[in-house]
């Protein structure tokens, strides 16, 4: 017998408390260098350009672009099994990193590379929000 | 020095188990039955052994995983380490082992890697084990599988070059036009492009033919000093050139999407060997997935950037083409235990190079190429082979 598939549930460290704090409150947050101005994500102890260890957070504008998309049929377990198909997708925040997250509010035929798209936020029973995106012109 | 290590070991064992589904075999029985093979093949005894280099299992996963292996068969090796870099393990293992022969630090090592990915574990955890490569914050609760990850470089890699999905479908019926000639291959019914556009959509543009097999099965090679490799029973297959390369880890980091760090690994490799790609009789490329073998081609120099689509699709990577690319049949025909995957590209290389490889023997086999890589286009690690110890 197995037991009940659970999703998996992002568990903040030392590093990314902040971020996912942020993210209940609806704000999609990113690491600035203090030193240089690069902006990065995932949050890290050191600027991956520069390599000083002075980061701040700052609020992402929240907008960026489809850098590639899947529609997912087949969901790695059971617990994502029925919000299939969904779409997976790489996002180009505006500030310069890319995320990984999902789209929603639009329907598969409408994506392509190159869709502009706003972060939404995605808040879980299980007590954490994730962020994801939907396209501009909905939102 | 990037020469150094050119021609210095050679392969003179080599041996796969059965593979396929096999739910009486444990993951250790399979690893400790592809040693028993390969030093059959070779000629010699286990206590010849004084290394041994092998990947986890994901069905037996082991703390210290060579270790389990060595006290299992009772001997120890002076050399004795478990790597672990996916797809890539078993060539970074030659890689890594022809370094300490190189440096005297022993003669005769042998690398195993073998899983039972398919009886030994639930389809669920299997899947779950596989998408463990994504980043457990930022990218594994979205819940995507493997799949999904090299869809969104499919996506971008066809977005960008115009590539199509009956050009992605040429590389599953190329790898089972092989598999036909191989009676160890898991899938030998022929295939059409037709057939694989018509299997269920996994992760949109990637088909269920797209994708490799899961399977069990394990090999085993024995590499030793080339001064000693005339002592062995097989004609010895030279390791003359050997490179890694990585960008990123998770796919949400990569720099480029569409090309990967097999421009490095490959670049190294010739470097090493002294060789360039148009040299080379055969590739043994990694085929998780269809749409990696065609950036493949490109980014180790056979195509250039945008080309491969119309290349294999043109049957140049097919049975009698100018360039056979997996032999055996592939990860996606001839089986995919997970880790292993990369072992039986090496043995049907060294089958190749020997002269021993059957019905699927290719008339001209002096120069081989196998390259494997994990993570999703990750860790890169590119071996070039040869039946002379110069190129």
């Amino acid at each position: 017998m197995n037991p009940p598939a659970t999703r998996n549930v992002p568990t903040p460290t030392t590093e990314t408390a902040e971020f996912w704090a942020a993210t209940r409150r609806h704000e999609l947050l990113l690491q600035r260098c203090a030193c240089c101005g690069h902006h990065q994500f995932y949050p890290r102890v050191l600027c991956t350009a520069c390599a000083a260890t002075d980061l701040c957070w700052v609020q992402a504008k929240g907008q960026g672009t489809v850098r590639s998309f899947t529609v997912v049929h087949r969901a790695v377990s059971a617990a994502y099994a029925a919000q299939c198909p969904f779409v997976l997708a790489l996002i180009a925040l505006d500030e310069g990193p890319t995320m990984m997250s999902t789209l929603t509010d639009c329907r598969p035929d409408e994506i392509a590379i190159g869709l502009r798209v706003n972060v939404m936020f995605e808040d879980w029973p299980e007590g954490v929000t994730l962020p994801v995106f939907s396209p501009v012109e909905h939102t | 020095m990037t020469r150094a290590l050119s021609g210095r070991a050679a392969i003179v064992g080599a041996a796969d188990t059965a593979v396929g589904v096999l739910p009486q075999r444990s993951a250790t029985a399979l690893t400790i039955d592809a040693i028993l093979r390969a030093l059959a093949d070779a000629g010699i005894g286990k206590d010849a052994v004084d290394g041994l280099v092998t990947c986890n299992s994901f069905a037996e996963p082991r703390l210290y995983h060579a270790e389990t292996i060595a006290e299992y068969l009772q001997i120890s090796p002076r050399y004795c380490t478990t790597l672990a870099s996916g797809g890539s393990t078993i060539l970074a293992a030659v890689y890594q082992a022809a370094m300490a022969i190189a440096a005297g630090a022993c003669h005769t090592v042998v690398i195993a890697s073998a899983d039972s990915l398919r009886s030994g574990l639930s389809r669920t955890a299997a899947m779950a084990l596989q998408a463990s490569t994504g980043h457990p914050q930022f990218e594994i609760p979205y819940g995507a599988p493997v799949a999904a990850h090299y869809a969104l470089i499919a996506r971008a890699y066809m977005h960008e070059f115009g590539v199509t999905s009956e050009q992605l479908a040429a590389v599953a019926v190329s790898a089972r036009g092989h598999a036909e000639r191989n009676p160890a291959a898991q899938m030998r019914a022929p295939l059409s492009i037709g057939e694989v556009l018509a299997s269920s959509m996994i992760a949109d543009p990637l088909h269920l033919l797209d994708c490799s097999l899961v399977s069990d099965g394990g090999a085993a090679i024995v590499l030793t000093a080339s001064e000693r490799a005339q002592d062995f029973a097989q004609r010895p297959v030279y390791l003359l050139g050997a490179g890694v390369g990585h960008g990123h880890e998770h796919i949400s980091q990569a720099h480029d999407l569409t090309t990967s760090a097999a421009v490095e690994s490959g670049r190294r490799a010739y470097a090493m060997a002294g060789v360039a790609a148009h040299q080379m009789d055969f590739a043994e490329l990694y085929d998780c997935f269809t749409p990696v073998v065609l950036i493949e081609l490109e980014d180790l120099g056979f195509c250039t950037k945008g080309e491969a689509g119309a290349f294999v699709a043109a049957g140049h990577t097919a049975p009698g083409g100018r360039l056979p690319v997996n032999t055996h049949g592939g990860l996606l025909s001839h089986c995919h235990p997970g880790h292993p995957g990369s072992m039986f590209a090496l043995t049907e290389a060294v089958h190749q190079l020997r002269g021993s490889a059957a019905q699927r023997q290719l008339a001209r086999a002096n120069l081989g190429l196998v390259h494997g890589l994990g993570g999703v286009m990750s860790s890169h690690c590119t071996l070039i082979l040869g039946r002379e110890q110069r190129s």
